[in-house]
């Protein structure tokens, strides 16, 4: 159990540490490795529970996708530093009533939770389901998703797909003047249709058409 | 106190086990590269130092050592030196789940293909890291490069790991070799692992596509402001990157530690040699590709992974799924 505690305080202590310095950090590119860092600390905790499956995914997808992306933008678009921070200048922000507000929220969403699990345990009991322990936790994944929230998983496939047509749509724009390469155009050229000899004549030149 | 002392000293004395011959293969793989290189190309290659030029690789490890380490003045100091320890710790750490024999392993874990799955994305954050702290632009035009071009082939790898899981029916490593005692993978999945090949070579930016670092465009992509023991550690890195997308492609697709057929001179041979040679014949495939092909246009790169590599290989997971579930083949638990 000393091994086990000493992992956990180091994993969560990482993660505590890291997600401070995203939001302090002057650099915005070194708060995004911040985030990577917390992610990773994170998935970590995930996999110390027993939740595998889920760690592994959240280092797939967030940190080996999305946090990559996020990186690309950040650094695309050059915001290395971050002038006039709250808790630095002196000027007041109007960032920090609507910061406060949502954090407050946040800090009572968290009363109600570990409230609920500190005093009432059954509530814990009756709403989590039955773990099956001889199976791995891939395959009871699968058995709950696929079989009875299999509307509410197509439902949110159904959401991100939906997303995703609507991050192409904005994006796309048709461009006039791009000459597209045709692999068929190009493997299926023939010598009499590619070259054509042509009489010049003097002072005149040869009209190319295109 | 004493017995957890014993336990880590005992993972310590297995992580050496593993991690020095990886290191030792990984400088015996860059002089065979080269030499292969070499053949094709009807050259020598590098046959100076040692025996058959042998030891190539080591005395250019010790020149990197003693070379300066320059660290460029407008670089952004800590991500610089982070990034080729970030591009070689990845490296290594995916070994610990690469299963040897049914009992060699160092970590025989559950989610053991998704676990060298994201550690082999994560690859690409050495790579943005030096590209991006470097502050110049031909690195920061090669990270650029190398993201979208790692992050493009993942999702075709990812897709392909999907086809050989439906035939398993776990993610366990060692599970996944031993679906394959009565056909290998490469057999049924074909065009699969072709896809996984060229998608590999794209994940490790090997040429032909090997955009990131293209010298004629960007001088040494990410690579250029390294110098010394950080290019070496890339350099290591990538290498070791390389071995570890073969060792997958064995695992996946030709049947990990398991002999080809079961008779008696076959099955007398230890599954780690057989895993070495599986990745052996794989390395050389890469190298021979290194040899033999040129570099593709980026747009062309792009156009096989997303319109071309994407759509088929999702066509032959629905192929995939419903031939098993038609002829009542899917695995249970």
């Amino acid at each position: 159990m000393l091994a086990h505690a000493i992992f956990f305080y180091t994993f969560s202590f990482i993660a505590i540490i890291s997600a401070i310095m995203l939001t302090v950090s002057k650099n915005t590119v070194h708060s995004v490795f911040f985030l990577i860092l917390d992610f990773i600390s994170i998935s970590c905790l995930f996999i110390m529970i027993g939740a595998e499956f889920i760690g592994m995914m959240m280092l797939i997808v967030y940190v080996g996708a999305v946090a990559v992306l996020f990186l690309f933008v950040v650094m695309m678009l050059n915001v290395t530093q971050q002038e006039n921070q709250w808790f630095i200048s002196t000027k007041s922000s109007t960032h920090l009533p609507v910061g406060l507000l949502i954090s407050l929220v946040i800090f009572f969403e968290l009363i109600v939770v570990i409230g609920g699990w500190k005093f009432k345990p059954d509530l814990v009991t009756s709403m989590s389901l039955s773990i099956n322990q001889n199976i791995t936790n891939t395959h009871s994944l699968g058995n709950v998703i696929y079989t009875d929230y299999i509307h509410i998983f197509q439902l949110s496939g159904m959401i991100l797909l939906v997303a995703m047509i609507g991050a192409i749509v904005l994006t796309f724009r048709q461009r006039s003047g791009v000459k597209r390469q045709s692999y068929f155009k190009q493997i299926s050229r023939e010598k009499s249709e590619g070259v054509k000899l042509v009489d010049v004549e003097r002072n005149k030149g040869v009209n190319l058409d295109d | 106190m004493f017995e957890y002392f014993n336990i880590v000293l005992l993972e310590i004395y297995k992580i050496l086990f593993l991690l020095v011959p990886v290191l030792v293969s990984v400088a015996m793989i860059v002089w065979l590269d080269r030499r292969i290189w070499a053949f094709v190309q009807k050259r020598r290659g590098p046959n100076v130092v040692g025996p058959f030029g042998l030891l190539q690789s080591l005395a250019d490890a010790l020149k990197y050592i003693f070379k300066e380490i320059i660290i460029p003045a407008s670089s952004n100091k800590i991500i610089f030196i982070l990034a080729p320890i970030v591009t070689m710790t990845l490296a290594l750490i995916a070994w610990a789940v690469i299963p040897f024999s049914e009992t060699h392993v160092l970590a025989n874990i559950n989610v053991g293909i998704l676990y060298l799955f994201a550690v082999s994305s994560l690859g690409v954050y050495g790579i943005i890291m030096g590209g991006w702290a470097s502050n110049s632009k031909y690195p920061f035009l090669g990270a650029i490069r190398s993201a979208a071009q790692m992050v493009s082939y993942e999702v075709s790898i990812g897709i392909i790991i999907i086809n050989v899981l439906l035939c398993v029916g776990s993610l366990n490593l060692n599970d996944i070799v031993l679906a394959q005692k009565k056909i290998w993978f490469i057999i049924p999945l074909f065009p699969m692992f072709v896809i996984f090949f060229i998608s590999a070579l794209a994940e490790t930016n090997r040429p032909p596509f090997d955009l990131p670092e293209a010298e004629a465009e960007l001088v040494a992509g990410y690579q250029t402001e390294y110098s010394g023991m950080m290019y070496a550690m890339f350099w290591l890195g990538e290498y070791a990157n390389i071995l570890l997308m073969c060792a997958m492609g064995s695992i996946l697709f030709l049947g990990g530690w398991l002999p080809p057929v079961e008779i008696f001179p076959f099955n007398l041979i230890p599954g780690a040699l057989w895993l070495i040679f599986k990745i052996l014949l794989l390395f050389i495939l890469f190298a021979l590709v290194k040899a033999i092909v040129p570099r593709y246009r980026y747009d062309q790169l792009m156009k096989l992974g997303w319109k071309i590599f994407l759509p088929f290989s999702l066509i032959w997971v629905v192929i995939t799924a419903s031939y098993l579930f038609y002829f009542n083949l899917l695995p249970t638990i």
